[in-house]
């Protein structure tokens, strides 16, 4: 290894982080040394105060509620219905399974943008934008889930079901009691890119909210971006900070399931 | 009362892949075969009627200046990305590949650093980048101006605009594909590099392209699939920065198709680019599938 390659790595790196070490910065500058013909890298001295009016401008705590209820709905939807579907697919045989698993594939194409105009009009028939339910349930029939948790499900011996059958157990607790725990990588790694992906998504709550109240984070900072008039830099750099870290920390904490999870199949919710 | 066996069995089975099958079709196929009905009439969000209008969407789609520039717009994004966003992560894959062997710390921090883009929330930082590249306050300019260099206005520029939002896709995506290439490196087994030196080449660049780039060619046709899908489907950046503009200079598929759906309520005419939209993408998944089937039968 050259030190030539090893210094365009590290100015690579440096490149890449730049905005990050711009948001951090600019959320801790003064108002009056962001407005500046002279731009300085660092803040003279911390402005926290930017945080409290983040906080307090616009119901950011509420913002990342509202994330924590969407996301945590969703995830939580996706598993009920593709375990056990996952499951029946993997372990047992019925008529129609081929077809099944033929549409789970072929549902892996369509996607989310393609359904958003039908589901909007369903919602809105029914009454229902402006509303968690609207924010949750697009989302809830995940083919990308049904395909990963059967190809860890076909994997592991039949012989595992017919024991616990014979022990008098029922197909629902032989599903959650013991095919579940048993996949749980596939679980955390569905889980990662699931949360990662509605966590981040902006299209949907764009068009199923209206309402400021159940903005998700990053609805949430396009309103206070549209709501402030350019002067509030500081704050809004803070709002982006606080809506950016719960991901990163997650990331740097979980990093080398994250990085296996796609290295081996290449997965993306 | 007892059912009998075959009768239970088929019940559990409904009971068990039933509902995410009612949820399939009710949230996947019938939408689009709702979706493929519409873009076939003049239906507005609201009206109580519609007329059939044939093509007509799908005319103006093509024949509009505003739609021939969402379409020109997105070809142009995805051209810029999928070159930039897979040989920059490439290089760096073999850099962060090469410096594991004597400091992996430096080469595992490093890798963390070019994955983080990944992991972050893309409307904040795309805030992040507004400010970077802002004409007067941000450090882009700044720096360009310290240089001497001109300093453009990087969003507002009709004939920039969409470069820029590449290059936010491509700083966004490198990461992600670096992953994927540090995975088929590390596949590699280490004789061919011993047999390719008995060979003969002993050199980086014979060792890259007598044995690396071949065997990483799965990898590569997989990451380029893989960069295409998350390229045509680009919105979040569009809608936080320009909204389209200036004059539709930045308009992308999927953007127009929020705008003339969700602002102008047209869903009639937003089901056709969603058509067009949801045709390419299909293009590309089979293309994915392929490539996936070839990667396998590659071991």
């Amino acid at each position: 290894m050259r030190p030539f390659s090893l210094l365009a790595l590290l100015l690579g790196a440096a490149v890449v982080l730049l905005p990050f070490f711009w948001m951090v910065s600019l959320s801790l500058k003064p108002a009056d040394e962001i407005f500046t013909a002279r731009v300085d890298l660092l803040p003279s001295r911390l402005a926290w105060e930017n945080y409290a009016t983040a906080f307090t401008e616009v119901p950011l705590a509420r913002f990342l509620v509202n994330g924590v209820i969407v996301c945590g709905g969703i995830l939580v939807f996706q598993i009920m219905f593709a375990v056990p579907c996952a499951y029946a697919l993997a372990q047992r045989r019925f008529p129609g399974r081929t077809a099944l698993f033929g549409l789970v594939l072929a549902g892996l194409l369509v996607p989310f943008h393609v359904t958003a105009i039908p589901i909007f009009l369903g919602l809105a028939e029914l009454r229902l934008l402006n509303t968690y339910f609207a924010l949750i349930v697009p989302f809830v029939a995940s083919v990308f889930g049904i395909f990963l948790f059967r190809q860890f499900f076909a994997a592991m011996p039949t012989e595992l079901f017919e024991a616990a059958r014979v022990d008098g157990l029922s197909e629902t607790a032989i599903v959650w009691r013991i095919a579940f725990p048993l996949a749980w990588p596939a679980a955390t790694a569905f889980a990662v890119f699931s949360v990662t992906a509605h966590w981040n998504d902006l299209f949907w709550p764009l068009i199923a909210t209206s309402d400021p109240a159940l903005a998700t984070p990053p609805r949430g900072i396009v309103y206070f971006r549209d709501a402030e008039a350019g002067d509030d830099v500081g704050p809004l750099m803070a709002a982006s900070v606080v809506v950016t870290t719960p991901l990163i920390a997650g990331f740097l904490f979980a990093q080398r399931r994250v990085t296996q999870g796609i290295a081996t199949g290449g997965l993306k919710a | 009362m007892r059912l009998p066996r075959t009768a239970r069995e088929r019940a559990t089975d409904l009971w068990l892949a039933g509902p995410a099958i009612l949820a399939m079709a009710v949230l996947i196929f019938a939408p689009v075969a709702i979706v493929a009905v519409l873009s076939f009439t003049d239906y507005q969000f609201g009206a109580r009627t519609f007329h059939w209008i044939g093509w007509e969407n799908y005319a103006t789609l093509f024949t509009d200046p505003v739609g021939r520039k969402a379409m020109t717009n997105t070809l142009i994004y995805v051209a810029v990305v999928i070159p930039f966003a897979m040989g920059l992560a490439l290089v760096v894959a073999l850099g962060l590949h090469a410096l594991a062997e004597r400091f992996p710390r430096i080469s595992a921090t490093l890798r963390a650093a070019y994955f983080l883009p990944v992991a972050a929330t893309l409307v904040a930082m795309a805030l992040a980048w507004q400010m970077l590249l802002h004409p007067s306050i941000g450090l882009v300019n700044q720096i360009l101006g310290g240089l001497g260099l001109p300093a453009p206005d990087w969003l507002s520029d009709r004939g920039l605009v969409i470069y820029t939002l590449a290059a936010i896709g491509i700083w966004q995506s490198v990461g992600y594909n670096m992953v994927l290439f540090l995975a088929g490196l590390a596949a590699i087994p280490p004789d061919l590099y011993e047999a390719a030196e008995v060979d003969g080449a002993t050199q980086g660049w014979e060792r890259f392209w007598t044995v690396t780039w071949p065997m990483l060619g799965p990898t590569t046709l997989f990451v380029a699939v893989i960069t295409a899908t998350q390229a045509f489907r680009v919105f979040e950046t569009v809608a936080t920065l320009t909204r389209g503009g200036p004059a539709f200079a930045s308009d992308t598929l999927v953007y127009a198709l929020y705008r003339e759906g969700f602002e102008y309520f047209k869903a009639g005419y937003a089901s056709a680019i969603t058509m067009v939209f949801f045709v390419l993408m299909v293009a590309l998944t089979l293309a994915q599938f392929r490539v996936l089937e070839r990667r396998v039968h590659y071991r």
